[in-house]
């Protein structure tokens, strides 16, 4: 039933994904390329998902807990810190580059598209290699 | 490639994305971000942390077969770069996501909800950052990947 549930909330979260249209990598570029073939679209994609989540948030967070889970798992993390900014700068880069985020190519995975096939795959390269080089110099005393 | 503008729909999309976020929190207590999402998924913490993201994944994974049944539609993807933009983009995506600590859907849009510093300032940089990059590669060094 649990499952069934995050399996029903990642069919949700996938279909607005895709009519939104950030499925689509020459939607993103345009959205993007301000300069040149602007097409502003994803501002509404990113205005409605802000929208309701900033206010279902407002009403499920004052709750004690998640009804199926123990505790509300957010991120404790506060301060501005150079991976912080170096890592969005990365991302924002490849993100220019590819016209895929994560969360645009896991359901354009599903049309088996060779493009998002390739991108996925050297995603997941680049967060297990990232994942085990952070792992790694934690030791020596830096910051993550 | 020109697209169309599409508000509507796009503003559907986004409110779908916004309930998926509220609903995950609301009975799971977790955040809708892809990135965290996926990372936990490919190396767990334990085997109780496993399944709700695995099965959040496929339901990801399966919209374009569910959106062909409702719409009639294929899901249109556009590749406008080459099959090396793809590869070094993803790399660079999954490197930066991971340091960053999120995307545009867990910083983006559940951080910033939260009214987050960290997601604010990691949202406008990674914006920038995109908006600058297609700047250089379309109309500095012409369209080169």
């Amino acid at each position: 039933m649990r499952f069934l549930m995050t399996y029903a909330i990642g069919l949700i979260f996938g279909y607005g994904i895709i009519l939104g249209g950030m499925a689509n990598p020459a939607k993103v570029l345009n959205f993007f390329d301000i300069a040149g073939t602007w097409d502003p679209s994803l501002a509404f994609v990113m205005g409605g998902a802000l929208g309701v989540t900033a206010l279902g948030y407002r009403f499920v967070l004052r709750r004690p807990a998640p009804r199926m889970a123990d505790v509300f798992h957010l991120p404790t993390l506060r301060s501005i810190d150079a991976p912080l900014i170096a890592g969005s700068t990365a991302f924002g880069v490849g993100w220019g580059i590819a016209g895929f985020c994560p969360g645009g190519a896991l359901p354009a995975l599903g049309t088996l598209d060779p493009a998002v096939l390739t991108f996925t795959g050297a995603m997941i390269t680049g967060i297990v290699i990232a994942k085990i080089v952070k792992s790694k110099l934690q030791p020596l005393g830096q910051t993550v | 490639m020109p697209t169309d503008f599409t508000p509507l729909a796009s503003l559907g999309g986004g409110l779908l994305i916004g309930l998926a976020s509220v609903l995950l929190m609301a009975n799971f207590g977790r955040v809708m971000g892809a990135t965290g999402i996926l990372a936990g998924f490919l190396m767990p913490t334990s085997r109780s942390d496993w399944g709700w993201r695995a099965s959040l994944l496929a339901g990801m994974v399966s919209a374009p077969a569910l959106f062909w049944v409702v719409s009639g539609q294929s899901v249109t993807v556009q590749v406008p770069v080459s099959s090396a933009a793809m590869i070094i983009g993803g790399l660079i995506v999954g490197v930066g996501v991971t340091y960053g600590g999120g995307c545009t859907s867990g910083h983006g849009v559940c951080g910033i909800a939260r009214l987050s510093p960290r997601s604010i300032v990691a949202t406008v940089v990674f914006m920038i950052a995109a908006v600058v990059t297609v700047y250089v590669t379309r109309h500095m060094i012409g369209g080169a990947v």
